[in-house]
């Protein structure tokens, strides 16, 4: 039996054959080809690929433990480990090319120089379809988590804007007072896509000395845990902007899947749970694909049906 | 020449529980496994989780799969036989020692890397602190020659577990002496080399023994190959949750490990173990 296919989705004016994405920082195509080789490439589980989040300068990452189970979920303090711009470009780059979909490079700066820096190479790579934004950091110079701050992300977006033709899309902090606020800013200073949510803030406290657990302090929390604020999340931001969104949060079926475009989201991405399968990506889409062929109302965000409504 | 990477189908597969035995205090858990490799090399893992009730547990957990490292892969007609030994110390583990014939385990792998056997007539000293012989025994099967094997356990109970070994009758160490000597393995491992120092050391077990072991190895100039642990959410190299200090930074032990040369280690002490 072959799913119904849920067809090709357009993001920013990339034809995609479907609306599946890995999170950044979800899924390290590079390592995965390492354990499961050329099967990789053949059953590949996503439409779109995301990379890890680069920064300009190398990271090691936060010192561990960097990951704690929750109740349906997971805690994680990466740091964002990345081998810096020159490296991601000489290494990776060319090795993610290889991958039997577009891609997607996720850039973090800690000053709008920085940014400026990162968006200007990546832009250059033909190999590159999208940039994703990744504000949920402190801006050095003001101090201010660029992505929790409306006016914050407005002015980091126009500084990008003229740099590129090449879509960017902000991807939005949940752990902001009005993630729609952010969202409806990126769209007015030229954002050509949304992408939420990121993961939320938390902690945990080791068993027996109850100081924190994760060797940063503090992490984000993913998986279905986070699902339900997720979807309240799209849905604000699908009312307050015409950009496509990408929604994310706890997505580990094509029911979730479903909820999330009926929300408002363009395409989809699966995080947390490619750690459980990491062919996830790929049966969340065949389900999503079989709902929107089968059931009566659901309209996927493309159809005419929803652009009328 | 016993290579350290069999690459693993993509994505989960159920495998079915044939057999769920008591030895000791611990779990030894057989599963067919009908679409992976016949051949995953020793010291390489599976995560895995059970196909019903992965969740709802203590703290509604597990929701993540649990790394193991294999105890024994026998090739059969329908498939490989895959056993995993484990002792239940939270929900994860809990669910799976609960598992039962004709359950689904849930499996990703064989992941990561192995032990490398350079030379396969070198004498190998195979060093288990409890769970940790699981990756001894996948290793005591595929050398060819007699290892000196040593053991260390909590009590008699845990002990039994030596009887999985083919072979002359491992070592024993017990913490309270109710089997064997007592002491720790390190004991053992220290009064061997004091007589011997050829070979190479193969050890599993927790992080306080692998320092040890690696510090012993180091001191005597033995080469040292330390199967880890550390906690994971994905065993792929995905979530860059379960890394380690080495010589060269951090690196995932789940791809770049679970067995990493003893010299190459800053220390064996990995934080954040999994539960």
């Amino acid at each position: 039996l072959t799913p119904a296919a849920y067809g090709p989705v357009e993001l920013c004016g990339v034809e995609l054959g479907g609306p599946v994405l890995n999170g950044s920082g979800t899924f390290d195509a590079i390592a995965a080809r390492r354990a499961f080789g050329d099967a990789l490439l053949d059953q590949f589980p996503f439409d779109l690929f995301v990379s890890k989040t680069i920064t300009v300068a190398p990271r090691q990452g936060n010192p561990p433990p960097r990951l704690w189970e929750t109740p349906a979920g997971l805690i994680n303090s990466i740091g964002l480990p990345n081998k810096g711009l020159r490296g991601f470009l000489a290494d990776d780059l060319p090795q993610l090319a290889e991958l039997p979909v577009p891609l997607c490079v996720s850039v973090m700066g800690f000053s709008r120089d920085e940014l400026a820096e990162l968006v200007s190479a990546v832009a250059e790579r033909d190999e590159v379809s999208l940039i994703e934004l990744n504000f949920s950091c402190p801006n050095v110079e003001t101090g201010t988590i660029m992505g929790a701050d409306p006016s914050e992300t407005a002015q980091s977006v126009e500084r990008l804007r003229p740099l590129t033709e090449k879509p960017l899309i902000v991807k939005l902090t949940p752990n902001a007072t009005e993630p729609a606020a952010v969202a409806a800013a990126a769209e007015a200073a030229g954002a050509d896509a949304v992408s939420l949510v990121n993961t939320l803030r938390g902690m945990a406290l080791d068993p027996v000395t109850r100081r924190p657990w994760l060797g940063a302090g503090t992490g984000g929390v993913s998986g279905p845990a986070v699902r339900a604020i997720a979807l309240a999340q799209v849905a604000d931001v699908a009312a307050r902007v015409n950009v496509p969104i990408v929604g994310m949060g706890g997505i580990a079926s094509g029911r979730d899947a479903a909820n999330f475009v009926a929300a408002g989201a363009t395409c989809v991405a699966v995080g947390t749970e490619s750690f459980r399968d990491p062919a996830a990506g790929r049966r969340i889409g065949d389900e999503l694909g079989v709902i929107s062929r089968e059931e009566r109302g659901f309209l996927p965000s493309a159809s005419p049906e929803r652009a009328a409504l | 020449v016993i290579g350290p990477r069999t690459q693993a189908p993509f994505g989960r597969r159920t495998a079915r529980v044939t057999a769920n035995e008591a030895v000791g205090a611990y779990r030894l858990i057989s599963a067919l496994d009908s679409e992976g490799p016949a051949d995953p090399k020793p010291g390489q893992f599976y995560m895995l989780s059970a196909d019903e009730r992965w969740g709802g547990g203590s703290d509604e957990r597990p929701y993540l799969p649990r790394a193991f490292s294999f105890a024994r892969a026998l090739p059969g007609r329908d498939g490989v036989t895959l056993q995993f030994f484990l002792e239940a110390i939270g929900p994860g583990t809990t669910r799976l020692a609960e598992l039962g014939k004709g359950e689904g385990l849930g499996l990703v792998g064989p992941l990561g890397i192995g032990f490398d056997v350079r030379d396969p007539d070198e004498p190998a000293i195979l060093l288990g602190g409890g769970i940790g012989a699981a990756p001894l025994l996948a290793l005591d099967d595929a050398l060819d020659h007699e290892c000196e094997t040593m053991l260390g356990f909590r009590t008699y109970e845990y002990a039994e577990a030596r009887r999985l070994f083919k072979g002359p009758p491992p070592q024993v160490a017990t913490d309270d002496g109710s089997f064997g000597r007592q002491g720790f393995v390190t004991d053992l491992l220290r009064d061997w080399l004091e007589d011997d120092d050829d070979g190479t050391v193969y050890a599993c077990g927790p992080p306080p023994m692998l320092e040890a072991v690696r510090l012993i190895c180091a001191e005597q100039d033995v080469p040292a190959q330390l199967a880890l642990e550390s906690g994971m959410a994905c065993g792929y190299g995905a979530c860059f949750g379960c890394v380690v200090p080495t010589r060269n930074g951090y690196v995932r032990l789940c791809v770049d490990g679970p067995v990493v040369a003893g010299d190459e280690l800053e220390t064996a002490l990995v934080p954040g173990a999994p539960h």
